[in-house]
C-alpha cells in the first residue's frame, strides 16, 4: 500500500523498517546522528530524513549538547502501538485462561 | 493451590510476518496436545468472549482438515479453517490458519509444548506471507508495523511512568 511520504501518526512512521532500527538504537540511550547512521545502510542525510518524521510524530526529540544535536526516544509516544498489540494480547489471555480453566477442572475430575 | 496464571499470556513479534504467544499451563503436555486438538474437548474453550461455537471439526492427519465457526452476537458469524501439516504429538503440531472472508491470506501455526517438572510452556508461532496480513490479524483495520518485541518498550513505559 502506498504510504505519505510525511507521516500523520506513530502507526506509520514506525512502519518504514529502517525507522524502527532507529527507534531500537535510541531505546539504548541519547544518540547523534553519526552514532545512528553506523546501524544503517543508509547516508547521513536519509537517516535525518528518518528523524525529522519521527520528530514530526513526537517518537523522537532533539536537543543540542554543544556542537552535537542529540536524539532521543520519547517512550510514552509508543503507547498507542503497545495499547494495538494489547488488545491481542489480551484477547489470547482470555482464550487461554479459559484453557487453563478448562484443564484444571478436567484434571480434578481424573 | 495451583499457580495463578490468569492473564499471564505474552504476545510478541519476533519479525514483521510473525507472532508469537507463549504462556505455562500447569498440565502435561499430552493433556493440552490433546484438548487443543480434540473437537470434545475444543468446544468448551476455544472462542472469544460471548462467542457461540457453531462448528468444531478437527482432522488430526497430516493432511486432515480442521474448520472452527462461531457466531458472536453483533459481529456475526465467522470461521477459521485449514490444513495440519507436521504432528509430533505432544510436542509440536503445524497447521496452515485462514480467516475464512480473506482465504488468500494464509497463516503457518506452529504449536509446541514443552513439559518440564508438571508445568508445560506453549509457544504458539505465528507466520503470516506478509506484513499487511499479520497486521490485519492483529489489529483489524489499523494500518501500520512494528518489528520490536515490545518488550524493551514495554519496560520503558513502565519506567517512565514510575516517574510521573
Amino acid at each position: 500500500m502506498a504510504r505519505a511520504a510525511t507521516t500523520a501518526d506513530a502507526f506509520n512512521a514506525v512502519a518504514e523498517p529502517r525507522r524502527r532500527v532507529i527507534l531500537d538504537v535510541l531505546t539504548e540511550g541519547e544518540r547523534t546522528v553519526s552514532e545512528i547512521v553506523t546501524h544503517l545502510p543508509v547516508s547521513q542525510p536519509q537517516v535525518s530524513k528518518h528523524l525529522k518524521v519521527l520528530k514530526e510524530v513526537g517518537l523522537v526529540r532533539s536537543h543540542s549538547a554543544g556542537r552535537q544535536r542529540l536524539y532521543r526516544l520519547e517512550p510514552l509516544a509508543l503507547k498507542p502501538i503497545h495499547d494495538w498489540l494489547q488488545d491481542y494480547e489480551r484477547l489470547w489471555n482470555e482464550r487461554l485462561d479459559r484453557l487453563d480453566g478448562y484443564l484444571y477442572e478436567i484434571q480434578g475430575k481424573e | 493451590m495451583p499457580i495463578d496464571r490468569t492473564g499471564s499470556a505474552v504476545v510478541t513479534l519476533p519479525s514483521d510476518t510473525e507472532i508469537l504467544i507463549t504462556r505455562q499451563f500447569d498440565a502435561p503436555a499430552a493433556l493440552l496436545f490433546e484438548v487443543w486438538t480434540n473437537p470434545e474437548h475444543i468446544r468448551n474453550w476455544w472462542g472469544w468472549e460471548r462467542d457461540e461455537m457453531t462448528v468444531c471439526e478437527f482432522d488430526l492427519r497430516v493432511g486432515g482438515k480442521w474448520r472452527f465457526a462461531a457466531r458472536h452476537p453483533e459481529h456475526g458469524e465467522f470461521a477459521f479453517s485449514g490444513e495440519c501439516l507436521e504432528i509430533d504429538r505432544p510436542h509440536r503440531l503445524v497447521a496452515t490458519e485462514t480467516y475464512e472472508p480473506y482465504a488468500d491470506s494464509r497463516a503457518v501455526n506452529t504449536l509446541t509444548l514443552e513439559e518440564a517438572d508438571g508445568v508445560t510452556t506453549m509457544t504458539i508461532h505465528v507466520l503470516h506471507e506478509t506484513r499487511q496480513a499479520r497486521d490485519a490479524h492483529i489489529g483489524s483495520g489499523m494500518e501500520g508495523g512494528l518489528q520490536h518485541s515490545l518488550d524493551r518498550i514495554d519496560k520503558i513505559i513502565a519506567g517512565e511512568r514510575e516517574k510521573v
